[in-house]
């Protein structure tokens, strides 16, 4: 008997069925605090490789029999070598193919709902680190919108239903993850869409995304309008998508708000950020369905894995949306605020063509969480 | 940078984890204790992990530098009398009141007897760099009426360091204690 491979796909599946799974994570302490796979019915026992390698045997009583087991780390490696202890021991486990790289890159591609004439509209899960892009298709076009680096997944995806990309957006310039837009636009030919105000320092062709553009998807046009919605960063532009669905970026999110200071502005940026969700959002429809480019903890998916939830109830719930005083919110999105992603200044330099790593590279600094929030 | 004196090389290039970790622990098994062990490495992940692996298992993780995508890490095997066996020398000085002596530029001299690895990543400004294992070939950089304060990591190293000075006619040795360990002062690298 071999140790099995489990897929991140597997695993992903077992995080929205809310199943039970006991990991154990032989990554260090510090990269298991930062950072691990998270599900409502996931238990853990981080024990480092290094420390198991004169036998396994002094954690067999932590570990459940009526549980199905996988072993992580970081790379694959050292799971594999922990998954085979384990066997010698008698206990059926499996490992996490890839492991944390693999996980942090998995993209699972959850249907939303339909579009009109037959048009619909796919959120891409990037379930590790909490990314969220989408694709609107219509009549054989597709939009895209803030796309992650691993550009083949949205690819294969439109080829497989049959799609071409037309438009490619970013809602704004990313900090915590390397966008895909650029790449994939220059490969399908399709126009890529960002704020001239995000894109000062950009070194590329782009088109300009501005407040109150609109384009259109397939013949019976699925009309896609731009939202200005700064305070994130000074560009942030929101979307609406055939006057149903409101793609927030990184402004508003199920459970918390957007923060200010990723480009060293928080200060300047409080006014437009409440502005954007006190003012601009308050206008809108409380109907259109709230799709934001991130999720922070497992909680904020729905049973379907997707994220999403009408702008009417976050006004409601989201504690973001319901904080009167002005002196308050400035407090709050400025102070005590969580640390910043990984590499932050070094991906947002990428996400401006100023800095090309390589794949290895571009790993390591989206390594982690993407704390973008502020609650 | 001087080049660092280490008493085994282990290359762990183009291997990925676990296999840096297996082949560093058995490296150091065989080590002996206060020897310093440097491990060429590629992956990334290492740095953390021998680290980690260090304060674990009790040895000494020194510190790491990266050359052209390679990463060297440098640990010191750790030898169990160093923190427990009483020191004897008997002229002592705290770590508190040498950092004001120096902060008072008194002109003294501020030998540290660890192995150059060590005083490599974390030493005391201006501190001269002499090895317990090489001292006595270096009696002549020293100056026997000078006001010299011995110092390692611990207390003991310098310990034995100091009695060998004073059997060696320097008359005004101080053994520093407890030593770097416990060192709030300032201190640089060999990048400074």
């Amino acid at each position: 008997m071999t140790v099995k491979a489990m897929k991140p796909h597997e695993v992903t599946k077992k995080v929205f069925n809310k199943e039970e799974l006991f990991i154990i994570d032989v990554r260090n302490e510090a990269d298991f605090q930062d950072w691990k796979i998270e599900g409502v019915n996931f238990e853990y026992l981080n024990v480092p490789y290094f420390d198991l390698l004169d036998g396994v045997e002094r954690i067999m009583d932590q570990i459940p029999a009526n549980k199905e087991i996988i072993v992580v780390c970081a790379k694959e490696g050292s799971s594999i070598m922990i998954a085979e202890m384990l066997l010698e021991e008698g206990l059926e486990v499996s490992y996490l193919e890839g492991g944390m790289k693999a996980w942090s890159e998995h993209l699972e591609p959850v249907k939303l709902g339909e579009l009109k004439n037959g048009g619909e509209l796919y959120q891409f899960v990037r379930i590790g680190k909490g990314c969220l892009s989408y694709m609107a298709v219509s009549e054989g076009e597709a939009a895209l919108i803030d796309a992650t680096r691993m550009t083949d997944v949205y690819l294969k995806f439109a080829e497989s239903i049959g799609a071409k990309i037309i438009h490619v957006f970013d809602t704004h310039l990313h900090a915590d993850h390397i966008s895909g837009g650029r790449i994939i636009a220059e490969e399908t030919g399709a126009a890529y869409w960002l704020s001239p105000k995000d894109a000062e320092e950009v070194t590329f062709e782009y088109n300009r995304l501005e407040d109150g553009n609109e384009v259109k998807i397939g013949s019976t046009a699925i009309n896609i309008h731009a939202l200005y919605s700064p305070g994130h960063t000074i560009g942030s532009t929101s979307f609406v998508i055939d006057e149903k669905y409101l793609l927030t970026g990184d402004i508003l999110f199920i459970d918390s708000i957007g923060r200010p200071d990723l480009a060293g502005l928080a200060g300047d940026w409080v006014g437009d950020l409440r502005e954007s969700l006190y003012q601009r959002y308050k206008e809108l429809s409380s109907e259109l369905m709230v799709l934001p480019a991130h999720f922070m903890i497992i909680d904020e998916l729905n049973d379907d894995g997707s994220v999403a939830e009408k702008l009417g109830v976050l006004f409601e719930k989201n504690h973001g949306l319901n904080i009167d005083d002005e002196t308050e919110f400035r407090k709050m999105v400025t102070e005590n605020l969580p640390p910043q992603p990984n590499a932050y200044q070094e991906i947002r330099e990428t996400n401006m063509g100023k800095f090309a790593p390589d794949e290895e590279k571009q790993r390591e600094m989206e390594i982690g969480p993407n704390r973008c929030a502020v609650r | 940078m001087e080049k660092m004196k280490v008493n085994q090389t282990l290359d762990a290039k183009g291997l990925a984890c676990p296999m840096p970790i297996v082949k560093t622990k058995k490296a150091m098994k065989d080590l002996e204790s206060g020897h310093v062990l440097e491990i060429q490495a590629t992956d990334k992940g290492s740095k953390a992990d021998i680290k980690a692996w260090s304060e674990s298992t009790g040895h000494q993780y020194l510190g790491t530098i990266e050359e052209g995508g390679v990463l060297n890490h440098f640990i010191r095997k750790s030898s169990h009398d160093e923190t427990t066996s009483e020191t004897k020398y008997p002229y002592t000085i705290s770590n508190e009141d040498l950092m004001k002596t120096l902060e008072d530029n008194e002109q003294v001299v501020v030998l540290d007897v660890r192995e150059t690895a060590e005083y490599a990543f974390n030493h005391i400004p201006g501190a001269i760099s002499i090895p317990l294992g090489e001292l006595e070939d270096h009696f002549d950089q020293l100056n026997k009426a000078s006001k010299t304060f011995v110092i390692c990591r611990t207390g003991t190293r310098s310990d034995l360091a100091s009695q060998k000075l004073a059997s060696n006619g320097f008359t005004n040795v101080f053994n520093v204690l407890p030593g770097m360990s416990g060192w709030f002062g300032k201190t640089v690298n060999f990048n400074q």
